[in-house]
């Protein structure tokens, strides 16, 4: 019935010095939706690809305000991560309340990466279920930390998490060195490029799957959803998704990249794509799997 | 004494009786009435503070009374928390050492978890000192004080706040706690008469009149001493200059006083 016999409990190490249970929890971050951060040296910015759990369902909400400055990305057990993002509001109520200052984004983090390490050692408790990217700004500029269940906190220049993400990476990988001297624009473009390369072959970006975060100096922590990021989508040029490419013709998928998310793979409907925010439900090929 | 080696220095029964260990029977102290304070008891006398144009110079005299009665005289009433802050304090010296420590604690924290992210600022300090005080007036059971905290802002602009034991918290670009409200607030005013006086202030200026409150101060208040210690905060420097002597003191004026001391007729 058990894989083996070191995985019923977070805290007994398998004789080849493994922690199986943080390593399942690892996994459930992989059944995640594909959340991605970026940072420049002014701005952060997270972007994530939502998912609805059936037709008639809402998309599940895939990036937190935690403060004026800071915000998280979550990838995995979203109950996990209201858990830890009901923690660091307060924690930065506190830091307010009692310092008359915002918390930094490495304590925040930090505190959060303690419970998730306490995890892994008190018997009886269970690694959360979830990865975060968190974004923030404080004192020492803006900042990206990827969060992991294993108690792990490390900053990013540019980071990506949950189903698919490696696509994601890789692309970063390629691109960041240009990232520093971006503007907030040109990161957000970025952000999506990558998190348009985590889509499966049948998808696309829409309004409805996608969510824009960003915060920097003076731009406190803005979150986008639906109407807000059709400016944006619109921005993405359709031959950039190079390691993924669509199925059909370039000029369907440059048309197709741009407003409502009617799956242009269907090929047939470009014509019908300048539809506006009301159109109907575009859903009807999303993965019900998360 | 009892000089037996049995009973080497015990009190000699024939003398006071035998020996009553009532006091080890005593009953301990969680039945007894909690105690709150009710006055201070070992006090420090005025802080005082003025702002000039590139910081803040704070002042304290260094004497700690029992009463009427000048018991210490080399009581350090300023204390440096962090790299651009001075916290004064007056009022009650036990209550002012426990707060020292939570400052100390406060550091301490502050440096130990912190990656050089984020500093502590003197309003950040300010805050949490407002705080302390007002939770403990709020147990009924108050921190005897009445604090200024000096130094520069996180904009780098001089920062000068008050607290005191009710939890009471006012700025200003010249204040000055206990006897000082009354004798060197008026004076520190002829520099700094509004909010943004302080720009057109030099630090020779606000120093030559802080030295002129302490001596008013000596020459006025019955629970000061002539020496004091001076902090001037500046942007990245923290200057703590002790026991200074006040200068130029004329008592000419004492001897047309009658009715005490050497003439009491």
């Amino acid at each position: 019935m058990f894989r083996n016999s070191y995985d019923n409990d977070s805290v007994t190490y398998s004789p080849t010095g493994r922690l199986f249970q943080v390593e399942y929890a690892l996994e459930a971050i992989k059944q995640g939706s594909a959340v991605v951060g970026l940072v420049s040296k002014t701005h952060a910015v997270v972007v994530a690809l939502k998912r609805n759990a059936e037709e008639l369902g809402s998309y599940q909400k895939k990036i937190i305000k935690v403060d004026n400055h800071l915000g998280v990305a979550l990838a995995g057990l979203a109950p996990d991560a209201r858990v830890l993002s009901n923690f660091l509001r307060q924690q930065a109520m506190s830091s307010q309340m009692v310092y008359k200052r915002p918390l930094a984004v490495s304590r925040a983090v930090y505190a959060i990466a303690d419970k998730a390490q306490g995890n892994t050692q008190q018997y009886g408790r269970r690694p959360y279920g979830v990865g975060l990217l968190i974004i923030g700004h404080d004192e020492a500029g803006p900042h990206l930390y990827e969060f992991l269940p294993s108690g792990s906190a490390l900053e990013y220049r540019g980071a990506a998490i949950g189903a698919r993400s490696q696509a994601a990476r890789t692309y970063l990988e390629k691109k960041f060195d240009t990232f520093p001297d971006l503007s907030l624009e040109e990161l957000i473009v970025e952000g999506l490029n990558a998190l348009r390369d985590t889509l499966a072959q049948d998808k696309e970006l829409t309004l409805k799957n996608t969510s824009i975060a960003y915060v920097g100096k003076d731009t406190p922590f803005t979150l986008l959803d639906d109407d807000k990021v059709v400016d944006w989508l619109a921005k993405l040029d359709g031959v950039s998704r190079k390691s993924n490419p669509r199925p059909t013709g370039g000029e369907e998928a440059a048309e197709g990249t741009t407003t409502e998310g009617e799956p242009a793979a269907a090929g047939t409907t470009a014509a019908a794509t300048d539809a506006p925010a009301d159109a109907a439900p575009d859903a009807d090929t999303m993965d019900t799997t998360e | 004494m009892e000089q037996s080696p049995i009973n080497w220095g015990r009190p000699r029964d024939d003398i006071y009786g035998h020996y009553s260990d009532a006091i080890s029977q005593a009953p301990n102290t969680h039945s007894l009435p909690k105690k709150h304070t009710q006055q201070p008891t070992v006090t420090g006398s005025s802080v005082i503070g003025i702002k000039f144009d590139k910081g803040v110079i704070v002042a304290a005299d260094t004497l700690a009374s029992y009463g009427s009665l000048a018991r210490f005289d080399n009581m350090d009433r300023l204390t440096q928390v962090g790299d651009s802050t001075i916290v004064g304090i007056g009022g009650d010296v036990s209550d002012m050492q426990y707060v020292q420590r939570l400052l100390e604690e406060l550091e301490i924290e502050e440096n130990y978890d912190n990656s050089g992210d984020q500093s502590l600022h003197s309003e950040n300090i300010f805050n949490y000192l407002s705080k302390v005080y007002y939770n403990r007036r709020s147990k009924m059971d108050p921190l005897w004080n009445a604090v200024l905290v000096g130094g520069v802002d996180s904009k780098d602009e001089p920062f000068l706040s008050h607290v005191d034991l009710l939890g009471v918290t006012f700025s200003s670009p010249a204040l000055a706690t206990g006897f000082g409200a009354y004798l060197a607030l008026p004076l520190l005013r002829q520099l700094v008469p509004y909010p943004d006086s302080y720009k057109n202030v030099t630090e020779a200026d606000a120093r030559a009149m802080v030295e002129k409150c302490m001596k008013v101060l000596f020459y006025r208040d019955a629970r000061s001493i002539d020496k004091y210690d001076v902090a001037t905060i500046t942007k990245g420097n923290v200057k703590i200059e002790k026991d200074i002597k006040c200068k130029d003191q004329n008592w000419r004026f004492a001897e047309d006083i009658r009715g005490y001391g050497r003439t009491t007729s």
